[in-house]
């Protein structure tokens, strides 16, 4: 068997935002010490609640926000600051919100051609153009709409000038964040289609973040599971469906409303006490023990770190 | 026969635009049950909040109920005047919103938002709505409610202003709550709270639900009947069973493929082909016709008609009629 390369990885990154409380500042820690790889072609899913810091992730990989510590290794080289520009020619993003993540003032071909004006991929406007409209046809827009404004199109069509956007420089990875959930669940299939068409053909890696655990699970290899900005659970995706070890990937996985009624109704939901704590005022030792069945005192001294428990499933709980 | 406690009979509404009239309900025809929960699916634009709405004639000023008819215990709910309407939300028939963020007023506090809705449906005042309303927030699972009684919205995480909003629809003990996409907005653990406590008050106060949802999976685990709609119109009908394991509509069966499953074969999504329709312009026959695979001459022309498969099953499909014909034999040919 072919052993695919390691494309990213991130070694103990964290990200806190500085929070305005009275007259003190206080770290907000978005992403609390996470770590993981991807490799070559490979799609890591990654879930979890509104506020578990997952976007701040995404973000953070392309330096969208300035990592606080912590080491983001891509292609083999570091990324910085400095050569961040450069690196986002092979890393690329596709946003939650079709709406607001295409400027209302340009024309498709316009925004589809924006990142090869940043990377100068073409030496004339005519090359611009064609590789404008053979983007188009990848993604299944109709190459005649390309003079066309953004708000001429629907929810699907405009995340599919967003994904062509991303892949116009030709890159290697791209973060989903949350691709297809403003769309309906017609209109998601064939989106979740498209990607999986796209990375058959052109060999990409996606890191897709959503918070739809069947989505992710269908279009994932791997699966890592967050809350409250550490990654708490990481394994192949039908192993951590069929085998969810820590508490809170079991809930998750229970709470899930399955569109089948025998199975949905014969199930039993471990439904969670209580709320998600405030980021700012986090519970020592392990984030989930206050709502956690299994807390002991141990959780509320230490926080557990991820451990392998064979075949690459890592879990950071010390009670399962 | 027992009296049905919700009839709607034939209900057309529309929005008058600019634009245009657009016909956003199309004739839909539905009865409730005590104590049943009906399920209405379907995506953005089909109509189906509209006609929660329409119940409740909460429309917007450009939108009209201009046809059919809603009988609420026999009487005629169009015929009503406002004031009538008045004392019918609330008491007898509640609704709670999608998002539970905006509609909470963000300048008064629970309580006075609480006990507003007591005062005016019921015989309470002062000391005695306070505590109806301290016992309500009990009632949907919100600890030391004489607490959050004085606190304002913002206060709250999004599950417990949803609580709220289900207190206060409860308030006045309905006999129909109207839920329109109660968890849309929320996350799947707070969603999976939610769920089970519409389930568990349903359960004890034997009122009658309507869910308005485009999640298959809450009507999976919810309901006991179903409504698929499409373009304003009820494509099926039918039980849980009915809908997921026997779907007689292509837009229903297209509609169950195209949803992810747990299954590790991972098999490839069949989705909908096209985009919705455009509810200014609808076709003149089946609405679904322009993204239908199985779609004939007649599916362009004409409407086809509700078409009984079993007792409890209804779909509006023309395959189900041409499956019939065939079914009859050589006779309809000849």
């Amino acid at each position: 068997m072919l052993v695919s390369k390691t494309l990213l990885e991130v070694k103990n990154l964290k990200q806190y935002f500085p929070v305005k409380s009275g007259f003190k500042t206080i770290p907000l820690k978005a992403v609390d010490d996470v770590s993981f790889t991807i490799n070559e072609g490979e799609t890591l899913g990654l879930v979890g609640e509104s506020g578990c810091g997952k976007t701040t992730v995404g973000r953070t990989l392309l330096h969208l926000y300035e990592p606080t510590a912590g080491e983001i290794i891509f292609d083999g080289e570091k990324v910085t600051k400095k050569n961040i520009n450069r690196m986002r020619k092979k890393m690329q993003m596709v946003f939650q919100d079709p709406y607001s993540s295409l400027d209302p003032r340009m024309t498709v071909e316009d925004i589809i051609g924006e990142p090869l004006d940043v990377h100068k991929l073409y030496s004339n406007r005519k090359e611009r153009r064609e590789k404008v409209l053979e983007l188009m046809n990848y993604v299944g827009l109709n190459s005649e709409h390309a003079t066309r404004y953004a708000h001429e199109f629907s929810g699907g069509q405009r995340q599919r000038i967003g994904i062509a956007r991303a892949l116009a420089v030709d890159p290697k990875f791209i973060v989903c964040d949350e691709p297809v959930s403003a769309l309906d669940v017609s209109i998601q299939a064939q989106v979740i289609n498209m990607f999986e068409d796209l990375q058959a053909k052109l060999g990409v890696a996606y890191l897709f973040i959503a918070h739809d655990l069947l989505v992710v699970h269908h279009i994932s290899k791997r699966i890592a599971v967050m809350y409250l900005g550490k990654i708490v659970e990481i394994a192949d995706s039908d192993d951590l469906n069929a085998n969810p070890l820590h508490p809170y990937t079991q809930s998750l996985l229970s709470a899930i409303p399955i569109p089948d009624p025998n199975i949905t109704r014969s199930r039993k939901r471990i439904v969670l006490e209580g709320d998600v704590p405030s980021p700012l005022n986090m519970p020592t030792g392990c984030a989930f023990r206050t709502r956690c069945p299994y807390a002991t005192e141990q959780c509320a001294k230490e926080c557990p770190t991820l451990t392998d428990r064979g075949n690459g499933h890592m879990v950071a709980c010390f009670n399962k | 026969m027992s009296e049905k406690l919700l009839s709607v009979q034939d209900l057309h509404t529309s929005f008058f635009t600019d634009s245009g009239e657009v016909q956003a309900v199309n004739g839909v025809t539905f009865e409730l049950d005590r104590g049943e929960i009906l399920g209405i699916v379907g995506e953005s634009g089909s109509g189906k909040s509209v006609t929660a709405y329409s119940i409740m004639q909460i429309l917007a000023d450009t939108g009209k109920i201009v046809g059919g008819s809603i009988k609420y215990k026999g009487e005629e709910l169009t015929q009503y005047t406002e004031k009538q309407m008045r004392s019918f939300r609330g008491k007898c028939c509640s609704i709670i919103f999608q998002d539970p963020m905006t509609s909470l007023n963000p300048v008064f506090t629970i309580g006075n938002q609480l006990t507003e809705a007591i005062k005016l449906h019921t015989d309470r005042k002062g000391k005695e709505a306070k505590a109806r309303a301290a016992e309500l927030l009990e009632l949907v699972g919100i600890n030391d409610p004489h607490k959050r009684l004085k606190q304002y919205p913002y206060e709250l995480s999004g599950g417990m202003r949803q609580r709220v909003m289900i207190a206060m629809a409860l308030a006045c003990e309905p006999d129909i709550l109207i839920a329109d996409e109660p968890t849309t907005a929320l996350d799947v653990t707070i969603q999976a709270q939610i769920l089970e406590l519409i389930q568990k008050l349903q359960e004890q106060l034997g009122m009658a639900v309507i869910l308005v949802t485009h999640d298959l999976g809450v009507i999976a685990d919810m309901c006991d009947n179903i409504v698929v709609m499409y373009g304003g119109r009820i494509c099926e009908r039918g039980t849980a069973a009915d809908i997921f394991y026997d779907p007689r509509h292509e837009y229903t069966k297209g509609l169950l493929r195209s949803i992810p499953t747990f299954d590790e074969a991972k098999k490839r999504l069949v989705p909908i082909a096209g985009t919705p329709i455009n509810m200014l312009n609808l076709p003149k026959g089946c609405s679904f016709s322009a993204r239908c695979d199985a779609c004939m001459k007649i599916c362009l022309t004409e409407q086809p008609e509700e078409v009984e498969i079993s007792e409890t099953h209804k779909a509006s499909c023309w395959m189900n009629v041409k499956k019939m014909m065939e079914e009859e034999g050589g006779n309809a040919c000849e």
